[in-house]
C-alpha cells in the first residue's frame, strides 16, 4: 500500500478550536496511529474514508488521488473502495449476521433477505467461525463475535485498505488478547492493508510494522518513515492517562 | 343503520387517505429536520407544528379562503386541473391531513433522530447510495416510532370535527364523518341513532389506541 496524507482541517466547538494538521507518506502494509483520544487520529481515519472532509491538503492510496482539494477532487465515500470497521463496530441492528456481512454486496433500494444464500457470504461465515449465528441479531452476539462480524462485513468487498478505529477498545484485556492475534493471522493471511488507530500501546507493539504517535492533531515523527518500535519508549507519555481511563 | 356505516365508511376513507398524506409530507420533512442543518430550522419545526395547537376551526377557516374560489390557488386550482375542493370528501381529507400532520412529522423527526449517524455512515463506506441507505438503513430503524405516530394520526383524523365542518360541510352520505354525523344527530334529537355512533367511534378508536401501545418506540427489542 502507498499512502500518501497531507490534510489540514479546523475544527470549532463552543469557545474550543481544535487544529489537525497530519502528514505522513508510507508503504508500509500495517499503519498504526498511536495517540490519546483528542490527538486527531479518529479524524485522521474519517478523512481516509471520506467521512470527514479536510479544509486542505491530499489523500491518496496507491495510485488513485481520494481527495485534493486544489484540484477539487473529492471522491464519495462509497467510491473509495476502502473498510472501515468502527469502534463500537456499527453493525446494523436491525438486519442478521448473514444480512449484515452481505450488505455491501447487495445494491438496490432492498437488504438482502434473511434467506438468501450466498457462496462469498458462506465463506465469510465459515471464516469467521459464524455460522451458528448467520440468524441471530447482532444484539444478542458476544463482544468477538461482533467484531468478527464487523470484519466481515468490510473484508467482503475485497477492499483496498481496511481502516480499523480503536479495534479492541470495546473487548474485555482477555477477549482483547485474542482479538489481536486473530486479526493478526487474518491480515497476514490476506494481504490487506490497514491503517489502525489506537491509544493501547500493546496494539502498536504487534501490528506496528510502521507507527505514528498523534498529539494535538499532529504526527511527531513524521519524518520517520520506518520507525522501529524497539526504538520508541513503550509507553507515550500521552497515552498513560487514557489507558487509566479505558481499564 | 345504514346511516352509521355511511359515515364510518366515509370516515375512514377521509382518515385513510389524510394519514397517507401525513406519512408522505411528515417522513420527508422529519427526514429533512432530523438531519440536514439551515438557518431557521427551529422556526421551520413551529410552523410545522401550529396545527396541533391552532383551534380546529382556525385552520379550517385557513383552508377555506386558500382552497375557496375567491382565492388564486383556489381559481387555479378548478380552473386548470377542474378540481373543486370545498365541500367534497377529497377536501376533508385535506383539511384532516393538515390537522394530523404534526403528529407524523414530530414522531418521524424524533425516530430519525434516534439512528445512529454511524450506521449510516458505515453503509456508506459499503458503497450504498445515499437513497438506499434510507430506505435500508434509517427507514427500517426509525419505522416503529413512525407508525406510533402514524395511528395516533389516523385516530385524530377520525376524530376531525372543526376544520372537516368548516371546508366540507356536512353533506350525508358525501362529506359527513362520523364524529359530524353524531352532531347533527344530537341536535335533530335522534338518541338512538347517537349512541349508534358513539359507540362504533370509540370501538375504532379503542383498536387503534391498542396497536399504537404495541408500537410504542420502548418495545423496541432489537435495538441496542
Amino acid at each position: 500500500m502507498h499512502l500518501d496524507i497531507d490534510i489540514r482541517k479546523t475544527l470549532r466547538s463552543g469557545k474550543r478550536t481544535f487544529y489537525l494538521d497530519v502528514r505522513f507518506r508510507s508503504t508500509s502494509q500495517r499503519i498504526v496511529l498511536l495517540g490519546a483520544s483528542g490527538s486527531g487520529k479518529s479524524l485522521t481515519l474519517k478523512a481516509i474514508a471520506g467521512l470527514v472532509r479536510p479544509d486542505a491538503g491530499h489523500v491518496k492510496l496507491d495510485d488513485t488521488t481520494l481527495f485534493d482539494a486544489a484540484a477539487g477532487i473529492d471522491l464519495k465515500p462509497q467510491s473509495r473502495n476502502v473498510a472501515y470497521v468502527f469502534q463500537d463496530y456499527a453493525l446494523f441492528p436491525h438486519l442478521s449476521v448473514r444480512q449484515n456481512i452481505a450488505f455491501g454486496l447487495k445494491r438496490g433500494l432492498f437488504n438482502p433477505r434473511a434467506r438468501d444464500h450466498h457462496e462469498v457470504v458462506d465463506y465469510w461465515l465459515e471464516a469467521f467461525r459464524l455460522e451458528a449465528t448467520a440468524h441471530q441479531l447482532p444484539g444478542e452476539l458476544s463482544g468477538g463475535q461482533r467484531q468478527r462480524v464487523a470484519l466481515a462485513r468490510a473484508l467482503i468487498a475485497r477492499p483496498t485498505a481496511l481502516l480499523l478505529d480503536e479495534p479492541f477498545a470495546a473487548l474485555d484485556p482477555e477477549l482483547r488478547r485474542v482479538m489481536r492475534s486473530e486479526l493478526d493471522v487474518l491480515q497476514r493471511r490476506l494481504q490487506v492493508p490497514m491503517v489502525l488507530i489506537t491509544h493501547d500501546p500493546a496494539d502498536a507493539e504487534i501490528f506496528g510494522e510502521n507507527v505514528l504517535r498523534m498529539r494535538d492533531g499532529r504526527i511527531l515523527d513524521e519524518a520517520a518513515d520506518d520507525t522501529n518500535l524497539a526504538a520508541m519508549p513503550a509507553i507515550q507519555p500521552s497515552t498513560d492517562a487514557l489507558q487509566c481511563r479505558a481499564w | 343503520m345504514d346511516a352509521t356505516w355511511t359515515a364510518l365508511l366515509l370516515s375512514l376513507k377521509v382518515a385513510g387517505s389524510a394519514t397517507a398524506i401525513s406519512l408522505v409530507t411528515g417522513v420527508a420533512l422529519g427526514f429533512l429536520l432530523a438531519r440536514a442543518r439551515f438557518p431557521g430550522r427551529e422556526l421551520l419545526d413551529t410552523v410545522m407544528t401550529l396545527p396541533m395547537v391552532l383551534p380546529p376551526t382556525v385552520l379550517g377557516y385557513y383552508l377555506l379562503v386558500l382552497l375557496g374560489s375567491r382565492s388564486g390557488f383556489g381559481r387555479w386550482l378548478s380552473e386548470t386541473f377542474g378540481i373543486r375542493l370545498i365541500f367534497t370528501w377529497q377536501g376533508a381529507a385535506i383539511a384532516a391531513a393538515v390537522v394530523t400532520f404534526p403528529l407524523v412529522f414530530k414522531s418521524a423527526r424524533a425516530a430519525f433522530e434516534t439512528v445512529d449517524a454511524q450506521l449510516e455512515q458505515a453503509a456508506r463506506v459499503l458503497g450504498t447510495s445515499e437513497l438506499a441507505i434510507f430506505f435500508r438503513v434509517t427507514l427500517p430503524l426509525a419505522w416503529r416510532g413512525i407508525m406510533a405516530g402514524v395511528l395516533l394520526a389516523f385516530a385524530r383524523a377520525l376524530g376531525e370535527f372543526g376544520a372537516t365542518l368548516m371546508v366540507a360541510g356536512s353533506i350525508p352520505g358525501k362529506t359527513q364523518t362520523l364524529s359530524v354525523a353524531v352532531y347533527e344527530a344530537v341536535q335533530a334529537g335522534q338518541d338512538e341513532l347517537a349512541n349508534m355512533l358513539v359507540l362504533v367511534t370509540s370501538a375504532v378508536c379503542i383498536v387503534l389506541l391498542l396497536s399504537a401501545g404495541r408500537l410504542a418506540p420502548g418495545r423496541i427489542a432489537h435495538q441496542s
